[in-house]
């Protein structure tokens, strides 16, 4: 630390009076700025109500969503209109999906079964009797079952546990319930992991580890005479048809075509108007007024405002996807690319001109060599947040992943869906950006942006 | 012609002209591949989009302006008067609109601003923390504003809350990459000067870098904001409130004049915003104004 001597800081606040000793005007800005902001953020408050919106905020549906978005859960009913089927396993109590052997923390014989919920203690059926031992708790809770609606016998009912007239509902934890109605006993069970990711509930291949496919892969024994087991174990991958990895993939190709063919196309057709609309290249000022406000008119109208025309006019599709995101950029592109003509020096223009060049190969060799990394560089640019435009105008109506992921949110049930389609859109988007940057600098050199 | 040939004749220029053809043909020759794969992409695209495209173009192509004179037909029948009694009656969803978009342009400025920081390669030693904050970046930033909002909509209910923090999440990436590029290209001899005299790192940020880089830092967002506008008008199409939500409550009910109206509000204030920005900006960092 360096101690400025008591005169020499005189002498600076001498030199320079702004710096040490601000003018009032200078020294309020900060304060009124900050002010302001504060203000401004007490009438959003106000207007968006968020008091009220704070209080909606339904925090237990938010983590169920996300429990289901990377854990499955597993049900165990027993029904009393079928005693003969027992205690039913089954994936999300789904009745393709009921497992022909229990799990080894389900044992059960006839109406009688121990169910083991981990650190949520354990449920045991026996005798027309449920009862509960949670870890906590000294002592069991029961219900016992039979005629009519369920009664709940036990003396304390803490807040996890509801009691109605027609049913007993517990939840001790997120990851386990316990549900006894007039028809059914039913037990669920969280465990974490996307399960059938890889191959179908019902597919040969279900179950077995990767070492396992891989040798499947190379050995002779056909698991399907009709065909080789690498062609059978794509097609179960492929056809999966919880995950429908074969229709993703081609939602997330429809989504990359409207954003890459939108993106070349106006890319390509705004040059010339560019060059038409530059001040410097053509005279005419009627027809640069006007396509400049042809630029501000395609740009101005939003690419969804554009897909719903098109998607009038095309039907849904990427299609109608593709000709909105080109119609937009056409405008953006050419306003951007006339500006850089504006600017370009002119002087290598006039070089090319002195050696004799006709108009076409002026501009060609004396102005299009200057704007070509600008044309190169936002043309990859817009590339990416077309992805990203691609996906949103998809799922309003142009298809492609957006659209998969609307139905996948609608169900309200398949999260898992759900967080497989955006972790595949976020990773496009990011591949995209590095590939758009990587090339940017291939093609233009140096780290430009 | 004979002065060219005594030149063909010297070795060494049969060399460099020889280097130069080669050269001039490995360029045509990426020209080429460029505009082939350039092509083939287009053509290839367009075959899979009118494959999965429910109607087809040509059939299309004459129907294109049906839609637009519809529009304008309802609007001619609902006459002036009625026009502008529309606008007045969604001005209020403009305004929220626009709201939105300055509410969350204003959260992620801060955000991103501090983020950017802790992006920065010259200004933070820790390359590890460089390295999980571009991370953490790239992911706010590719995630599309439509799809937070679907989630915050179906746990908050409709509110242009939701738009709000949707747009503030992918903004706050977006900006913050940007902010980092500028703080990297600044000079570090102020920081270097404030480090001498025993400032600690927040006061050489502070002092020695924000003045540098806050004009640029103002002119990305307010290009963020124009781009914010577009994205909180099209997140009411997914009930986040706004005039997104009322251009699909009457799109659904195929109400002309007021599509049109709405088109026409959404498309004005978006060009005055884009104009006023641009405006702006020019008086911040000068003629570059286009960045």
């Amino acid at each position: 630390m360096t101690h400025v001597h008591m005169l020499e800081m005189n002498a600076i606040a001498r030199k320079y009076p702004d710096v040490v000793d601000r003018p009032l005007l200078k020294k309020l800005v900060a304060p009124i700025v900050t002010l302001l902001i504060l203000a401004y953020l007490a009438v959003c408050y106000v207007s968006f109500d968020i008091h009220s919106v704070a209080k909606r905020v339904r925090f237990d549906i938010a983590s169920l969503y996300l429990l289901d978005s990377y854990a499955h859960k597993i049900h165990v009913s027993y029904r009393f209109k079928k005693p003969e089927a027992g205690f039913v396993v089954s994936l999300e109590g789904n009745r393709n999906t009921v497992y022909s052997e229990n799990p080894d923390w389900v044992q059960s014989s006839g109406a009688n079964a121990s169910i083991d919920l981990g650190r949520d203690g354990f449920v045991r059926v026996k005798d027309g009797i449920v009862s509960y031992r949670h870890p906590d708790y000294a002592q069991d809770f029961q219900v016992k079952t039979g005629q009519g609606a369920p009664t709940y016998t036990g003396r304390e009912t803490p807040e996890w546990l509801r009691v109605s007239a027609t049913q007993v509902d517990a939840r001790p934890s997120l990851y386990s319930r316990i549900r006894v109605t007039k028809s059914r006993i039913e037990i669920q069970r969280y465990f974490a992991g996307w399960e059938n990711f890889w191959f179908d509930f019902d597919s040969p291949l279900n179950g077995k580890s990767f070492g396992e496919v891989v040798s499947l892969a190379f050995s002779a024994q056909r698991l399907d005479p009709q065909q080789s087991n690498i062609s059978l174990i794509f097609s179960e991958f492929w056809y999966n048809e919880e995950w429908l990895h074969g229709d993703i993939a081609y939602a997330l190709l429809q989504t990359l075509v409207m954003a890459v063919v939108g993106t070349l196309i106006a890319g390509i057709l705004a040059l010339p108007m560019a060059f038409a609309a530059a001040r410097n290249v053509n005279r005419n000022r009627v027809s640069r007024f006007g396509l400049r406000r042809l630029f501000d008119f395609l740009r101005g109208v939003d690419n969804l405002i554009w897909s719903l025309i098109f998607i009038r006019a095309f039907g849904l599709g990427p299609l109608s996807g593709t000709f909105a995101i080109f119609f937009t950029d056409t405008g953006t592109f050419g306003k951007l690319f006339s500006e850089a003509i504006e600017n370009a020096d002119k002087k290598q223009a006039e070089g090319v001109q002195a050696t004799g060049a006709s108009p076409v190969q002026k501009y060609r060799f004396g102005v299009f060599p200057q704007i070509l990394p600008l044309f190169i560089s936002q043309m990859l640019y817009y590339l990416e947040s077309n992805t990203r435009s691609a996906t949103v105008i998809g799922a309003l109506g142009a298809g492609g992943i957006g659209l998969k992921l609307l139905e996948t949110m609608r169900t309200r049930q398949d999260w898992e869906n759900t967080t497989y389609i955006i972790a595949l859109v976020i990773i496009l988007v990011i591949l995209i950006d590095n590939l758009s940057s990587w090339l940017r600098a291939k093609l233009i050199g140096g780290d430009s942006h | 012609m004979a002065a060219l040939h005594s030149l063909a004749a010297n070795p060494k220029l049969a060399q460099l002209e020889q280097n130069f053809q080669r050269l001039s043909r490995q360029r045509a020759l990426y020209t080429f591949i460029l505009i082939a794969v350039v092509l083939l992409s287009i053509s290839g695209g367009l075959v899979v989009a009118a494959d999965a495209n429910s109607g087809s173009f040509f059939s299309g192509l004459s129907r294109f302006f049906d839609y637009p004179v519809e529009l304008v037909r309802g609007a001619y029948d609902a006459g002036l008067w009625r026009l502008f009694s529309l606008c007045w009656h969604y001005l209020p969803y403009l305004i929220e609109t626009i709201n939105i978009a300055l509410l969350a342009t204003l959260i992620a400025f801060f955000l991103g601003g501090a983020l950017s920081f802790l992006a920065s390669r010259n200004l933070v030693s820790q390359r590890i923390l460089v390295f999980c904050m571009r991370r953490v970046m790239d992911v706010t930033r590719a995630f599309p504003e439509m799809v937070i909002a679907l989630l915050l909509v179906l746990i908050i209910g409709p509110s242009p809350v939701a738009a709000v923090m949707a747009v503030c999440f992918h903004s706050i990436g977006a900006l913050a990459k940007q902010f980092s590029e500028t703080n990297e290209n600044a000079d570090m001899r102020a920081v270097e000067g404030i480090a001498s005299v025993g400032g600690n790192w927040l006061q050489q940020m502070r002092y020695g870098i924000l003045p540098q880089v806050l004009p640029n830092f103002f002119s990305y967002c307010l290009l963020r904001l124009e781009v914010n506008v577009r994205a909180s008008a099209i997140l009411g199409f997914v009930g986040a409130g706004g005039l997104g939500a009322e251009l699909k409550m009457v799109v659904d009910w195929n109400y002309g004049a007021d599509i049109l109206v709405i088109i026409f509000m959404l498309v004005t204030a978006i060009s005055l915003i884009d104009y006023i920005s641009a405006a702006v900006r020019r008086t911040f960092i000068g003629d570059a104004a286009t960045l």
